[in-house]
Order: C-alpha cells, then sequence, then structure tokens
C-alpha cells in the first residue's frame, strides 16, 4: 500500500505572535514544529504500513527549515520525504498550495493520503480537501477510525453532535482528528535511520510551474493583533455572597443571562 | 442583472441551523448595503417547507434542491451539486457556517470553483471594491488576517455565533426555485453507513450562546453533573479543557481549544481552567468570560471579564442555585 502524508511545518503552539516592520507576521526566532494534527496522520500512516507493506512518502512544501519537521517523520518510520521549496511560491493562498502539491503528487504512486484536519497556524483547513478535489478522488475529513477493506475505507468521522461512518472508494484523502491514535515518538534507532532517508526537494521548475501559472485568489491586505483581554472584576465575599453578586452582575451588568 | 449573495442551509432533522439563520440576517444586511438579492440555498430530501422559514429571516428568493441522493450530507453530491448551479447562476458571494459540514463542503467547492476562500470568519464587510472583506482569527486567535477574493464567487465560512440573529419576520415571502441536483456519478464514491448523535437536549457546543466547561480542578469524571446541572438551569452546553479530555474524564468532543473545538459564545463560564494559551485559542472571542477557580494568580483571571476565586464544588452549586432564582 502507497501512502502518501501531506505534512506542514507551523509555529509551536507556545509561540508569541509579533509582526514585523513590513506588517507581516514575524518568524525571526520562532520556535517550528510539525503540525500537531498532522502528527495523528503520520501514526495513522506508518500503522497502515505496519499492517499491509508498501511506503510512506510524506510530502510538504515551505523553507528550508521544514525538513526539520520531515526528519522528525522520518525518524517516526515514515520512508521518504518530498519538499517543495522555491523562493519563487511567496506566502500561496490555499489555492495555489493545492495546485502545487497535485503536481507534485501526479509523480508518486498512492493509495491513501493523510493529512492533519487543520494547521494551527493559518487554521484555514482547506489544503487537503482542496487537493483531493484536484486530483479528483474523494476525501472525508475529521476522521476518528480508519479500516480497509479490500478496495475501500470504512472511515468514522466526527460531525456537530457525533459521529458519522462512511464507505468511501480509494483511493482517498483522510484528515485527521485528535482521538484518531497516539503518535509515537521517534525512538533512538528511527533516528539514525532518518538521516540516511532521502529528502526529494523540488522547485517550481522541476514541476513545470512558474509563478505565472498560479495567481493568487485571495489577497491578504492586512494582519493586526488583537486587543490583549484584560482581567475585569474578582467578585469578593464569601461563597454565597459572591455567587449572588456573580449572578447579578451577569444579568444586569453583562446582560448574558 | 444582480447575481446575488447565496447562503448555503444547513439543516439538521429538517430545522434551519442557527448559524444559517445568523448568516441570513447579515446576509441580509449586507444584501442591502451592495443592492444584490439574498439568496438562501437549501439542499437536502424533503426540505421545500423549510423555504418559509429563510424567507422569513431574510431570503428574496429560496433555492431548493431536492433529491434522494442528497438526503445525508456527503462530500461529492453536495459539491456536485452547488458547483453546477453556481456555475450557471455566477453569484457574487457564496457563504456558508463554519460547521463539520461547512468546513468540509466549502473548500471542495471552492477547489471544484477554482477560487480562494477565507476560512472561519469573525468579521465580514461590504465595499464596492473588493464586494467582501473578511477578518479571521490565526495563530489560535493571537493574529488577525484580513483578506479580500481576487475572483468570483467570493467564498467563506463563517464562525457560529459571529452575527446577531435578526428578528424573524413571517409576512416576509420568497421567490421559491426548485433545482434538479446535477451529481456526478465520480462524486458518488462516498456513502453514508451510519450517523451516530448523542441525545441531547443541550445545545451543540459550537453553536450555544453560553457555555460552562471544566478543566483539571473538576477533579474527577463523577463531578461533572455540577456543570451539567447548572447548563441546564442556563440553557448552557457543557465544554472541557485538554487537561479533563486527556485525563478521561470527558470525551474529546467536548474539548474546547487549539486541539479541540473552537467557540464563540455570548457566555463562556470556565471552572477549575487554568487557562494555558491552547484553552484560549478556542474561546478567546467568547463575548463575556466568568473564571472560576481556586488559585488567584490562575492565568484565566488575567481575561475574565468576572472571576471568583474559590472552591469550585462550592462555588458551582450556590451559582447554580441563584441562575435558578433569576430563571
Amino acid at each position: 500500500m502507497n501512502i502518501v502524508v501531506c505534512l506542514k511545518q507551523t509555529f509551536d503552539t507556545e509561540a508569541k505572535i509579533t509582526l514585523d516592520s513590513t506588517g507581516k507576521i514575524d518568524t525571526n526566532g520562532v520556535n517550528l514544529v510539525m503540525n500537531p494534527y498532522d502528527e495523528f496522520a503520520v501514526e495513522e500512516a506508518l500503522k497502515l504500513k505496519e499492517k499491509f507493506g508498501g511506503e510512506v512518502t510524506l510530502i510538504s512544501m515551505g523553507g528550508e527549515r521544514v525538513q526539520e519537521s520531515l526528519r522528525t517523520a522520518l525518524a517516526m518510520g515514515c520512508d521518504q520525504a518530498v519538499l517543495v521549496s522555491d523562493p519563487a511560491i511567496d506566502s500561496p493562498d490555499e489555492w495555489v498550495t493545492a495546485e502545487i502539491l497535485a503536481k507534485a503528487l501526479s509523480q508518486i504512486p498512492y493509495d491513501i493520503l493523510l493529512a492533519g484536519r487543520i494547521a494551527v497556524d493559518d487554521g484555514s483547513s482547506q489544503v487537503a480537501i482542496r487537493l483531493a478535489d484536484e486530483l479528483n478522488i474523494p476525501s472525508v475529513s475529521s476522521i476518528l477510525k480508519l479500516e480497509i477493506e479490500g478496495t475501500k475505507a470504512m472511515v468514522t468521522r466526527e460531525i456537530d453532535g457525533g459521529t458519522e461512518l462512511i464507505e468511501v472508494d480509494l483511493p482517498v484523502m483522510l484528515t485527521a482528528q485528535k482521538g484518531l491514535n497516539v503518535p509515537r515518538y521517534p525512538s533512538m534507532m528511527g533516528i539514525m535511520k532518518a538521516k540516511k532517508k532521502e529528502i526529494k526537494i523540488l522547485t517550481l521548475s522541476d514541476l513545470g510551474l512558474s509563478e505565472a501559472d498560479i495567481p493568487k485568489k485571495m489577497t491578504i491586505k492586512k494582519y493586526s493583533l488583537p486587543n490583549p483581554r484584560k482581567g475585569g472584576v474578582k467578585v469578593q465575599g464569601e461563597a454565597g455572597d459572591a455567587c449572588k453578586e456573580l449572578a447579578r452582575l451577569l444579568r444586569e451588568e453583562a446582560k448574558v443571562i | 442583472m444582480a447575481k446575488g449573495i447565496w447562503i448555503v442551509i444547513e439543516q439538521n432533522k429538517l430545522e434551519i441551523r442557527k448559524v444559517s439563520l445568523e448568516l441570513l440576517s447579515q446576509g441580509r444586511i449586507i444584501a442591502d448595503q451592495a443592492g444584490e438579492p439574498l439568496v438562501a440555498v437549501i439542499l437536502g430530501k424533503g426540505i421545500g417547507d423549510l423555504a418559509a422559514q429563510a424567507a422569513s429571516y431574510g431570503a428574496d428568493k429560496v433555492i431548493i434542491i431536492d433529491d434522494d441522493k442528497l438526503t445525508d450530507y456527503t462530500t461529492g453530491a453536495y459539491t456536485s451539486a452547488l458547483n453546477k448551479l453556481i456555475r450557471k447562476e455566477e453569484p457574487q458571494a457564496v457563504l456558508l457556517g463554519n460547521t463539520a459540514v461547512g468546513k468540509d463542503l466549502a473548500p471542495r467547492l471552492a477547489q471544484r470553483l477554482g477560487v480562494g476562500m477565507a476560512s472561519d470568519c469573525t468579521a465580514m464587510e461590504y465595499d464596492t471594491e473588493s464586494f467582501l472583506t473578511f477578518k479571521r482569527p490565526i495563530y489560535g486567535g493571537k493574529a488577525f488576517a484580513e483578506l479580500v477574493s481576487n475572483v468570483r464567487p467570493i467564498v467563506a465560512t463563517i464562525r457560529p455565533n459571529t452575527f446577531p440573529l435578526g428578528a424573524a419576520d413571517a409576512s416576509r415571502q420568497a421567490e421559491i426555485v426548485n433545482e434538479t441536483a446535477e451529481i456526478d456519478p465520480a462524486d458518488l464514491r462516498a456513502i453514508v453507513k451510519e450517523i451516530a448523535i448523542a441525545a441531547s437536549e443541550r445545545p451543540e457546543l459550537i453553536e450555544a450562546n453560553i457555555i460552562i466547561s471544566g478543566g483539571r480542578g473538576m477533579k474527577g469524571p463523577e463531578n461533572y453533573y455540577l456543570l451539567e446541572e447548572c447548563a441546564d438551569v442556563i440553557g448552557a452546553a457543557v465544554g472541557a479543557s485538554r487537561a479533563a479530555v486527556d485525563a478521561g474524564w470527558i470525551e474529546q468532543k467536548f474539548q474546547v481549544g487549539q486541539t479541540g473545538k473552537t467557540v464563540s459564545p455570548t457566555l463562556y463560564i470556565a471552572c477549575g481552567i487554568s487557562g494555558a494559551i491552547q484553552h484560549l485559542a478556542g474561546m478567546g472571542s467568547s463575548k463575556v468570560i466568568v473564571a472560576i477557580n481556586k488559585d488567584p494568580e490562575a492565568n484565566i483571571f488575567n481575561l475574565a471579564d468576572y472571576g471568583v476565586v474559590g472552591d469550585l464544588f462550592e462555588i458551582i452549586p450556590l451559582l447554580t442555585e441563584e441562575f435558578r432564582k433569576l430563571s
């Protein structure tokens, strides 16, 4: 079975966000990690490989530093990686990313594609599903359980208020939700082996693309930082009085009860 | 000929979901500013009766696509049907709620249409140049991006509880148009075998006006009844922090935060939650935050509008009682 995992490198979730002098998100000195949801995708891919054999290929897009996150996934047990990296790709939108990844995937065999259901940086939750459409394969998002039955997958996905069970033809794109599995840590041996595994770097021209082929559909006009919330009133007094006062404030002042 | 602002209506057991009504309410305001018709699009089976409700919330026109293949939501069939219709009618904008369905459908539809998309927006404004400018939280709410679409139609999902619900006016009439679903066989590669919705009288977490959430301070699964009792008095949903979920005290689906649900209620009551940055990512856009925590130094007090320092096992029952007196 050929499995491909779409991986994104993101800011550490603890990272403090600031804007640089041009008003963009400042990436200097920020700790970069594998998107936490992609860890579930990598783990599921490795479980499939253990059960059915085959190879797990990682695919990603971004700068040189993405290799660090790819090495982590290789150390977990993935076999090889493809990184599309080209300075001409400047803050791509989700459509651009999907177009580029689709092109890169045209050279890679796959039965199952996995990705995290959301990336914790831009939080747009679009690229994996767009990619499936571009590849003309079905997609199931936010999955909690996966069983392979011949040429079909039985997938449990999260919906609002519950779950649903979906039978879907392979090849398929699946996006991983927390609860799918518990990602493994790379072993010492895995880390050693990962050093010898290949990360193939592709540029746009390697993919037969140029910037002019993929003009952005969206324009970000401005980034801003939120006004920090300020701590408000600490309601004083012994418990009974404090609760009475809190209920009053919520009713009369905040008008939310 | 004005092409319209489309709201893709989500229905659940033949009732229009609250987020769709919020979008119709705000869509009405923008449609008036833009001089465009507001169009509600409803897909499903046996859904004709929903047209009147969509009209009462401001739709000028309701498009009904009633088909056996649309009985349950599937990514492929819904994408196929909407793509064909949008290509034919060429609306200016297509808006959906940022729900399980919206998050799954909108990106696929946008790709099929070859357009961009703004996800999980918390503000939307009309102007003549860009038509719509969206604002959306990024980095778990630690920053915002304002963005516009360079192409038409504009596709976006809007976070539930972003826009106030307008008043329904049953006397409003809309033009009702029945369209047939044109679905490519290639879009029927997934079948819904089973839907399991836990029976609950409480509101859905992402749409709830009030959420009462418990964290590590709840000390164990046996204590969540305290939150449930309080929730039922004020019509709230129950939530949880990651610490409580990872401890196995409450199901993952109740988790609020970076690796859980993103919510934006009018009132969020955090009980025994320290206020880690990852939790704030999921509830920082709440309008009013209340913190109940025995640690006066807990970070949650730095952003709560109202705080009570104390033992939640004492405070919550007392507060429930006070809420009961108000109701």
